[in-house]
């Protein structure tokens, strides 16, 4: 039984693996399947200022290997989920951590000012990502300018541990990931989605509501394991790696690219006991390999 | 006994869902495009209600990614046997026609809710006990296309096993297109219409003659889209309670992903949780 225990900044996670915003409800319609407490985090769906009714169905298409999805950030906004969701979370004893994303600057950081003051959240994660939304999300996302004048105004305003979540629709993501780390960021996380599309060829017609949507599956792993392996070079804070992990195996190609803790997310899909297995995964290997500490692996790459 | 019954659009509490690895007693093809699965467990099978689902995982296609949400076809608790009822549409269902016999199914079950009028445990309230301003139907019209027909034949199985005798209506192209009538026969007065006049009343579901003759008081409906809106047009009309279930493109299955919501009053709800079957004055439909 090896030590699995990890720090993002202040954060202590118990073990490395999280679940990643959008696939994992609030993580109470999993708690059938498997302990809620015995993954290091959870990461509550993406949550904004005001209600948002999200983009037309159909939402989804199904792609070799993964999926496209274009929900565009469903959600009841912040007030209904600290009064409504919180209460039905905060004894979950893990880090819940609520993803947050807004429209402006002053957006994210009045959500986020709402979010600090819940006892029992020790951590957001900061959508300047999300490709499904027409006002912000990625628009401050894949400039280092938009990026940093979100991290600034949030970081103003919230006083835990800050992680900021990138896209990978960019040219050179380690710019953004110096950006935001210069502002103030505690951790990244990376990737979101990678834009794509599809279409009904007997319909002439694109498959999703709004033409586009977010790449996700086993299909991007090895992008993303390629940009955690570089941003993890770039900065100093720690970094969390997501996209298309499915697998202990994958997780801990992620940990030895440099992603001090990873995210699970449509992998929760196919199996929704996925993320335990994945922690029981992680530390057979380590046991058989005779590592002591998951800090052994990290970033050896 | 009220409180065990199962309201439509709620979502009981206590009802536990499972990931399993069921074992394939047999997959017989009814017909050049469906195949009707079998499964079993050693242990029990799970509490399930008429108009829940199940997501199997397809294995073995390539092209699959995704679980498929099929409907609850049937439980025999006897023999211990969930049935499957599958149109092979594309490479996953295609892929499941190849099931043999004692293959393993992973499925996740049960999901979503049933349909008003049926029931958790214990028995069925029967119209007298229950009374005509109870939350079930005294006289139900269960109306069926192609593979929707699927989900009623369990509920009408349940129905009848409480004491109330259901009406299936069913609709198909042609005669040879019909399933599994002897099923449906056995629980219920199975009333059919075909597109080509080849097999009971010529026309669609909502053309036939028992829609003027005689008066339901809820309507359970499952089938292609225009098939259900024609229906929910015709309950409106008639002031007949209705309840459709639909199977809009899913991922999750868990009310996770958000991907398979529908327009409600309530704004945007995820079929495989809120739903799959919703009442009609729910929907946002133009009807």
């Amino acid at each position: 039984m090896a030590n699995l225990e990890v720090k993002i900044g202040a954060l202590s996670l118990k073990n490395p693996v999280m679940t990643a915003s959008g696939t994992f409800g609030y993580g109470l319609e999993f708690a059938d399947f498997m302990p809620l407490d015995g993954i290091g985090g959870i990461i509550v769906k993406g949550t904004t200022l005001k209600p948002r009714e999200g983009n037309d169905y159909p939402r989804m298409a199904e792609t070799a290997s993964g999926m496209l999805n274009c929900v565009g950030l469903q959600n009841k906004g912040v007030d209904y989920f600290c009064e409504h969701i919180y209460p039905q979370i905060k004894d979950i004893d893990t880090n819940m951590i609520v993803n947050v994303s807004g429209s402006s600057p002053e957006d994210y950081a009045a959500c986020a000012a709402k979010i600090d003051a819940l006892e029992k959240i020790p951590a957001i994660e900061l959508n300047i990502s999300c490709p499904n939304v027409k006002d912000g999300g990625m628009a401050f996302g894949v400039t280092c300018a938009g990026a940093s004048s979100v991290v600034k105004a949030v970081r103003q305003a919230y006083h835990k541990a800050l992680i900021v979540k990138l896209s990978p629709n960019v040219t050179d993501i380690t710019e953004i990931a110096r950006a935001v780390e210069a502002e103030g960021a505690d951790s990244v996380s990376l990737i979101n989605t990678l834009m794509g599309m599809a279409i009904d060829i007997e319909k002439r017609k694109k498959v999703l509501s709004i033409g586009t949507g977010g790449l996700s599956g086993p299909a991007v792993k090895p992008v993303a394991l390629r940009m955690v392996y570089q941003v993890a070079k770039a900065v100093k804070i720690p970094v969390i790696g997501l996209g298309g992990i499915s697998s202990a195996k994958d997780a801990i190609e992620f940990l030895m690219a440099g992603a001090t803790a990873i995210e699970i997310g449509t992998a929760n899909f196919l199996d929704p006991a996925i993320s335990i297995k994945v922690r029981d995964g992680i530390d057979q290997w380590l046991d058989a390999h005779g590592y002591a500490s998951i800090q052994e692996i990290i970033g050896v790459i | 006994m009220r409180n065990n019954l199962y309201l439509c659009g709620q979502i009981r509490k206590d009802m536990k869902k499972y990931v399993l690895d069921l074992r394939v007693v047999s997959v017989e093809q009814i017909h050049a495009r469906y195949v009707l699965i079998k499964l079993t467990d050693n242990q029990e099978l799970p509490e399930m209600l008429p108009g829940q689902f199940v997501e199997v995982r397809v294995d073995g296609s390539p092209t699959t990614f995704l679980r498929r949400p099929i409907s609850i076809n049937y439980v025999d608790r006897e023999k211990n046997e969930l049935w499957l009822l599958i149109a092979t549409v594309g490479d996953g269902t295609r892929q499941l026609a190849q099931l043999q016999s004692g293959d393993l199914l992973n499925c996740i079950l049960p999901l979503g809710n049933g349909f008003k009028g049926t029931l958790g445990p214990g028995p069925f309230v029967p119209p007298e006990v229950r009374g005509t301003k109870g939350p079930g139907p005294n006289v139900p019209l269960l109306i069926g296309g192609g593979v929707g027909v699927a989900p009623l034949l369990y509920l009408g199985a349940e129905m009848a096993k409480n004491g109330i005798k259901p009406t299936f209506l069913l609709g198909a192209r042609t005669k040879n297109d019909l399933l599994m009538l002897e099923e449906f026969k056995k629980y219920g007065r199975v009333l059919i219409t075909t597109e080509d006049g080849s097999e009971g009343e010529k026309g669609f579901v909502t053309n036939h003659s028992l829609l003027q003759q005689e008066r339901f008081d809820c309507i359970y409906t499952c089938g292609p889209t225009p098939m259900m809106k024609a229906v929910a047009r015709y309950a409106k009309q008639t002031n007949i309670d209705c309840e459709v279930s639909l199977e809009n493109l899913m991922a999750c299955g868990l009310g996770a992903c958000l991907c398979c919501v529908e327009k409600t009053v309530d704004g945007n709800l995820c079929v495989c949780k809120d739903g799959p079957v919703f009442n009609i004055n729910q929907l946002l439909w133009q009807i």
